[in-house]
């Protein structure tokens, strides 16, 4: 049976595809609690979430890379929302690396936001899930963490790492009836990747989160956003390592 | 510095609640208190984490009676010792967690059964008295508030209040069928039946419509201690309301030959399997394949040919056979799942009974969501303040929900209370899953007129305000509104606090893990002694409580 979430806390809500799912979630009733680093972000998204009668938005400022705040703050939203059902971590950074840059303040960065902040956030969700007997968790992964580009090695590896760990999440608690979806968009129109420019495949964050929650409803393990990424991941992971370095990933 | 105190209690103790029915479930800490101490324990990080309580007994109701969404579940299965027992007048007092199958295990060997049982035994006696539940005996023996000689009612700040008929008597007719929001019954004295055989005689009779159904409940209320129905709800026209009427008689002394055979527990037992080789355990996964609209419309048609050839059959069956139908199959909800179920029960005044069954069926019909099981019973008024009974005929319906069907399910469900409000009718709160505030609020008016000119010499039932009164005795025995269910903000909405206890602000109190489990005694009732330190035994030591915070949960 598709479940009815009535209250989701989002990581990562002050822009992207992050902001798009609360927003979706709140057109249809679902509380949603709005995790974010800039305050003042959150606060605009929940008033217009809101408008003049609403309460649906609660905003909760916090920075994914202080992960002493997690359980606390899992606990606070819990408690302002009057429950919990779906928790999506769509917080992410992509700096860009040049392609002889090798500095390890920007992969900290990367791996601390995209994967330590995740499993900081998760692990007292999860917890939570386990005693419930339900719940999703969603993770917003990336294609780029099917194979190790050049590109952006630690942001590859924090991707990949992120769908380990989800996938070692879902064994624990799928048989408690908790469900994890990693989602795996291909290149979306956000604040992140402003400075990319026109990629192709590029969709727009809003139709990114129609996807992911459709996704997500479907109880899949995992999803290529849109689907047709599914067919170019699994080309790309036929592809021998000896090609695959020679090609502009 | 020290650390912060926790916003909430140990995740360890959350867990999922889930309505009987499997239509709702929510998450909660779940206490399992042992003694009056766990109990007052419970309540106090409810305080503490401004946390509401439900109450829990054995988890029968169908809805979302006992359910607290991320609040505090006291769930009392583990109160359940029978504290005495006098086998010459078939009085017993037991704790609150004790089921009815523990009951009548315990004494049918003296020759007495509860007076009043449902269809499972695996309800508890708290949960009986909350729902102030009736059996197939109800035209006759009422419900089971009118058997309980007295209980013991634990208000949230710790008070005991002896309540009966005589006692603290507004109380007592509040609380039974109070559904837990007004204290924790913590003991209960229940006169018992004297039964003289382990048997009922037993008369099946067929009945071909609607008509015939009410003449033959009419005809045998008089000589029956139970009368029970079952309807095919497929059939319509002038096959509407046909099925198969059971009404059944105690033995009296010397009628059983043998009563001591019959009263023996061993053969009140019902066989391991059926038809010699499908596990009764397993028997729900066989219901499942028939639990479709084809499949139940067959079984129906099947039982009715079968009803037709029982018609006139007169015969004896063991007690907990003939009562505890729903136990016959294991885990029989799970042919539901996984959409679940709810059941639909509506009370109606005789004179607007066939009307209003006819009228609900149809309706199910033309929206093509046809209940799977439909059970008609008889009843009479009782003078409880939220009372469900009326002078008249009750209607059962089980609705599979499905994901697809639910919003119609609940429409129809709402579209059926305006016919039932119409005909003067009332609602059963343990089986209730969609009930509105309104409609709640509606049917109880209805019931307070009547009572009063039916009742009159029930000293606590109120003019037309029944729900207001039982909000004020709420107010006074509760002040905090602590105790609150899903099912109560459903009806009752949101319940403010009328006063806080006094106590420190909530900084200070979050800092102050212990609370000093003395109760001082208020004004307004006196307190007695605990039950336990009647019963000679010692209070559980409260140093060892404090040492192991997880023993009372």
């Amino acid at each position: 049976m598709a479940p009815n979430w009535k209250r989701a806390i989002i990581v990562g809500a002050s822009g992207g595809i992050g902001e798009q799912i609360a927003r979706k979630l709140a057109s249809g009733g679902c509380r949603v609690a709005l995790v974010g680093r800039r305050e003042d972000k959150l606060r605009q998204i929940a008033v217009d979430i809101n408008g003049v009668s609403l309460n649906l938005a609660l905003p909760f400022p916090s920075d994914v890379r202080d992960f002493d705040a997690p359980a606390a703050k899992v606990e606070e939203c819990v408690r302002a929302l009057g429950g919990l059902d779906l928790v999506v971590y769509s917080a992410g950074v992509m700096p860009r690396i040049g392609p002889t840059e090798y500095e390890t303040a920007k992969d900290r960065l990367i791996v601390e936001t995209n994967l330590i902040g995740a499993m900081a956030w998760l692990n007292p969700v999860a917890k939570r899930f386990e005693r419930a007997g339900g719940g999703t968790i969603v993770g917003i992964g990336s294609v780029s963490g099917d194979r190790g580009r050049r590109g952006n090695p630690a942001y590859s590896a924090s991707k990949a790492g992120l769908e380990c760990y989800l996938e070692s999440l879902r064994n624990r608690l799928g048989r408690r009836g908790v469900s994890v979806v990693t989602v795996k968009p291909g290149p979306v129109e956000t604040e992140m990747t402003r400075e990319l420019g026109r990629l192709p495949g590029m969709i727009p964050a809003g139709r990114a989160a129609d996807l992911i929650l459709k996704a997500a409803r479907k109880f899949g393990k995992t999803a290529y956003i849109p689907g047709r990424w599914w067919l170019a991941s699994k080309i790309m992971l036929s592809i021998p390592s000896r090609i695959f370095r020679r090609l502009p990933l | 510095m020290p650390p912060d105190p926790p916003s909430r209690p140990p995740a360890e103790l959350l867990e999922r609640v889930e309505a009987w029915g499997m239509t709702s479930a929510s998450v909660a800490y779940v206490y399992r208190p042992s003694t009056l101490l766990g109990l007052d324990e419970a309540f106090e990080t409810a305080r503490r984490f401004a946390m509401k309580v439900a109450l829990k007994g054995g988890g029968n109701s169908y809805g979302d009676a006992f359910q607290c969404a991320e609040g505090v579940v006291l769930d009392l299965t583990r109160m359940n010792r029978i504290l005495a027992w006098d086998p010459a007048a078939g009085v017993i007092r037991c704790e609150p967690g004790v089921t009815i199958d523990q009951l009548w295990r315990y004494t049918l060997g003296d020759g007495w059964w509860p007076p009043v049982v449902p269809g499972t035994a695996h309800v508890t006696l708290g949960g009986a008295l909350a729902a102030n539940i009736h059996g197939k005996n109800n035209f006759k023996a009422g419900p089971i508030g009118e058997h309980i000689l007295s209980f013991e009612l634990m208000t949230p700040n710790g008070r005991l209040l002896t309540c009966s008929p005589a006692e603290n008597a507004d109380v007592f007719y509040a609380a039974i069928g109070g559904f837990g929001l007004l204290g924790v019954i913590v003991c209960i004295q229940l006169q018992m039946k004297r039964i003289y055989s382990g048997l009922l005689n037993i008369e099946a009779v067929y009945v071909a419509n609607w008509k015939e159904a009410f003449a033959a409940f009419e005809k045998r209320e008089a000589g029956a201690d139970y009368v029970v129905g079952w309807i095919d709800c497929f059939a319509s026209d002038s096959k509407a309301g046909r099925g198969l009427i059971h009404a059944a008689r105690y033995l009296q002394p010397e009628e059983d030959a043998h009563p001591e055979e019959s009263l023996n527990v061993g053969a009140q037992e019902l066989p391991d399997t059926v038809l010699r080789y499908v596990a009764r355990s397993k028997l729900h996964r066989v219901m499942k394949r028939f639990l479709n609209r084809p499949g139940m419309r067959f079984i129906n048609r099947m039982k009715c040919r079968a009803a037709r050839k029982e018609h006139g059959k007169r015969y004896r069956e063991p007690l907990a056979k003939f009562n505890f139908l729903l136990d016959s199959a294991p885990n029989w909800k799970f042919a539901y799942m996984p959409g679940g179920l709810i059941q639909y029960q509506c009370f109606i005044p005789k004179d607007n009974a066939q009307s209003v069954f006819e009228r609900i069926i149809t309706l199910s019909q033309e929206r093509g969501i046809v209940p799977y099981l439909a059970v008609m019973k008889r009843h009479r008024p009782d003078p409880f303040l939220l009372s469900h009974a009326v002078d008249g005929y009750s209607l059962a319906l089980d609705y599979k929900v499905t994901r697809k069907n639910r919003e119609r399910v609940w429409s129809l469900a709402h579209a059926m209370d305006e016919i039932v409000l119409e005909g003067g009718g009332r609602f059963y709160l343990a089986k209730d899953s969609t009930l509105t505030s309104s409609a709640f609020e509606q049917s109880l008016t209805a019931q307070a007129v009547q009572a009063t000119q039916e009742t009159p010499t029930h000293q606590t039932t109120p003019t037309t305000r029944t729900i207001q009164t039982f909000l004020q005795l709420k107010r006074r025995l509760d002040p905090e509104s602590l105790l609150q269910s899903e099912l109560s903000k459903r009806l009752f909405g949101p319940l403010e606090p009328t006063s806080a206890r006094t106590q420190p602000p909530p900084a200070e109190r979050a800092e102050q893990p212990e609370r000093p489990p003395h109760v001082e005694p208020s004004q307004d009732f006196e307190l007695p002694e605990p039950f336990w330190a009647e019963e000679g035994e010692r209070p559980p030591d409260e140093d060892k409580l404090k040492e192991n915070p997880q023993h009372e949960r």
